[in-house]
């Protein structure tokens, strides 16, 4: 069988070897990428501009962000036919495509953030380094630790109030350059559709720009709702805690009033963005139809009535329109940020869907329709990885990364260290 | 002894001078200007001779190894009827590989359209095969370089480097482009490349029982395809891409896609 011929419904006038060859792995690359830039732009607030309420989730989207990265080539690798040969990408870009500039992109702005966080966690390490050291008889997971630490440490054990000064410019310094070149690895992917000129619905200047805002509101909601999720993680172990009458360092007061707080004024930043998304999304809508040019009635059959439900009910309306007045009714509660949240990350989620699915389900012919029907039930690798699970596992991905990561770097700590 | 003045001088103009060959000529430009004397291939198609017998998709799908029953072909013929009240109705079932044997109209998903005879306006078929854009998209937005434009302006991919992203066959305006159901990497039609290097005609060219399909030079005045294109009244599909195409299609209509 024909890649793309299983998932691919076809309906009237088609070219023969016309299929959605991009599923739904195409769809979760920009989605992961976005969140990557969001995360790094939402700890950029802090550092950079010094949004004071935002320093808890500062440390925490940063450090999320990073475990964000390394799963955003995933989907990417996995929708190759020939995967094993990804890395050639690398070996002999050419440069006149936009996918050539990924590895630039990807490894400055890996560099960046890994830089970053050495810049934050810097003390960390050290004390943590030292604390090690000095343990007599150290149990095999302790040595592994102390090496880990100590490779992590760099060697620069200089933690005097003058290198730590240095530190913090450094931040400020790697914060300010990682913002204009998380917009443009994200802003590129967006190239990616928009240059294609055979394509009459990717093809837009402004889709770079639109990728871009809606990254950055897919990344604060995502942030907001792990951080959330992670405090209300810490309260449940310390009402365990409590009943164990073990000593603990925080008050249940204390966490629960840092939480509301830090969602409250993340949520004003959050809804800045998302009137951007919005305002340019409908720009662009309202230009196609005003224009009205020859790929306009098949656009609007496809907006208008075959996707009306995907684009106006999910995408505009539960994803956009309901978080919007969720957000602006005035008493916000830690629940209805969860739920607005949660309809943010799927409006975006959908609006990735629309503008990858939707960009094929026309066909070049301008008279023909495709229909993508996403395999849920796989019955072969491919009908996996370009199903309902490949996009799960892509999905689950950065969490676990996540989880491992704050092992080495604490995201929520009292200790006042460099960021 | 030499100056710090003359040291900058020598510095500026070795500088410049190993800047030029990189900056100002292209290496591609310089080869591909001195080889005018080659071929340039093209393709004439005429719209008025094809009837729509599919042996063109046949002989394709045998000579270069595309499987038969794969729903993909690297040529295909389209069928165009437009009836009196101005309804366009177009299909190409199967790539047109069994020929058109019945007044049905396949609308896809195993539904079908039937046609009265009386009701036609206008019918008539159209070829179509890769165009070998002398301006590529496809070749553009290959991220690793693996398909690419050889002197004679035929545009061929490399098997042992495409990494399957598909990137080409989203680029392409005309639709040739597909995923082989074999080698899993993008593929299309090359003139049969192996052929006409060979001085040979492509596989479609032969097997088109009445000349609706020819290869030329558009480099060779005494070429008659190249005549025809330079003297008579042809015309490219798309050409609102900039691709410039290098099929030549006489009497196409505009309701052709």
């Amino acid at each position: 069988m024909v890649h793309g011929e299983v998932w691919t419904l076809k309906e009237l006038f088609l070219f023969p070897n016309e299929y959605i060859y991009w599923s739904v792995q195409i769809v979760m690359y920009p989605f992961l990428t976005g969140l990557v830039a969001g995360a790094f732009v939402l700890s950029s607030l802090y550092h950079v501009f010094g949004v004071k309420e935002l320093k808890n989730i500062a440390r925490f989207s940063l450090v999320f962000s990073f475990a964000l990265l390394f799963a955003a080539p995933m989907p990417l690798v996995l929708h190759l036919l020939q995967p094993h040969r990804g890395a050639y990408v690398f070996f002999t870009p050419h440069f006149t495509s936009a996918i050539a500039a990924f590895g630039i992109v990807f490894f400055t702005y890996g560099a960046i953030v890994a830089s970053e966080i050495w810049f934050v966690y810097r003390k960390h390490f050290v004390d943590t380094a030292l604390r090690l050291r000095e343990i007599q008889d150290k149990t095999i997971w302790q040595w592994i630790s102390y090496l880990i630490f100590c490779s992590l440490t760099l060697g620069s054990y200089d933690v005097s109030e003058e290198a730590m000064k240095t530190d913090k410019k450094a931040i400020k310094v790697l914060a300010g350059v990682g913002i204009p070149v998380a917009a443009f690895l994200h802003g590129y992917a967006g190239f990616i559709f928009g240059s294609v000129k055979a394509n009459a619905l990717w093809m837009t200047p402004l889709m770079p720009v639109i990728f871009i805002m809606s990254a950055i509101v897919s990344g604060i909601a995502l942030c907001m709702l792990t951080y959330i999720v992670f405090l209300e993680f810490k309260k449940y172990r310390l009402t365990r805690a409590r009943a164990a009458q073990t000593p603990n360092t925080y008050t249940m007061e204390e966490i629960k009033g840092a939480e509301l707080n830090v969602i409250k004024m993340t949520s004003k930043y959050l809804l800045l963005f998302l009137v951007f998304a919005i305002s340019l999304e409908l720009l662009d809508l309202v230009f196609r139809g005003y224009t009205a040019v020859k790929s306009w009635d098949i656009l609007k059959s496809v907006i208008y009535e075959r996707d009306f439900v995907n684009i106006f009910i999910v995408q505009y309306g539960l994803g956009n329109a309901l978080p919007l007045i969720l957000f602006l009714i005035p008493g916000l509660t830690i629940r209805r940020a969860v739920v607005g949240l949660l309809l943010v990350l799927m409006g975006v989620f959908m609006m990735r869907w629309n503008v990858v699915i939707g960009g094929q389900a026309f066909s070049l012919t301008l008279s023909g329709y495709m229909h993508y029907a996403l395999p849920i039930i796989p019955t072969d690798y491919e009908t996996f990885k370009e199903g309902i699970g490949g996009a799960l596992l892509v999905m689950g991905l950065p969490f676990g990364l996540f989880w491992l990561f704050i092992k080495m770097f604490p995201v929520h700590g009292r200790t006042e260290e460099g960021g | 002894m030499i100056t710090r003045r003359d040291f900058l001088r020598y510095v500026v103009i070795g500088t410049a001078g190993a800047a030029a060959p990189l900056g100002l000529a292209n290496p591609a430009g310089v080869l591909a200007g001195k080889d005018l004397t080659g071929p340039r291939w093209v393709f004439l198609l005429d719209t008025f001779k094809c009837v729509g017998c599919g042996l063109c998709v046949k002989a394709c799908k045998t000579e270069n190894e595309i499987p038969y029953e794969a729903n993909v072909s690297r040529t295909w013929v389209e069928r165009y009827v437009i009836m009196k009240d101005g309804t366009v109705l177009a299909d190409t079932p199967k790539a047109a590989r069994d020929g058109f044997t019945r007044n049905v109209i396949d609308l896809g998903q195993g539904k079908t359209q039937a046609i009265v005879t009386e009701d036609i306006a206008k019918a008539f078929f159209v070829p179509k095969l890769c165009n070998q854009c002398e301006n590529p998209p496809c070749v553009q937005v290959c991220p690793v370089g693996a398909t690419y434009q050889t002197k004679d302006g035929v545009v061929l991919v490399d098997r042992k480097w495409c990494i399957g992203c598909g990137y080409c066959i989203m680029a392409c305006p005309y639709g040739v482009r597909f995923f082989h159901p074999v080698s899993h990497t993008a593929e299309k039609c090359n003139f049969c490349y192996h052929r006409i290097s060979a001085g040979l005609k492509p596989a479609c060219e032969l097997a088109c029982p009445f000349g609706a399909r020819r290869i030329g030079d558009i480099n060779d005045p005494d070429d008659e395809v190249t005549r025809i294109i330079k003297d008579g009244r042809v015309s490219v599909l798309r050409a609102e891409y900039g691709t410039n195409p290098r099929n030549y299609y006489i009497g196409l209509s505009e309701e052709v896609r």
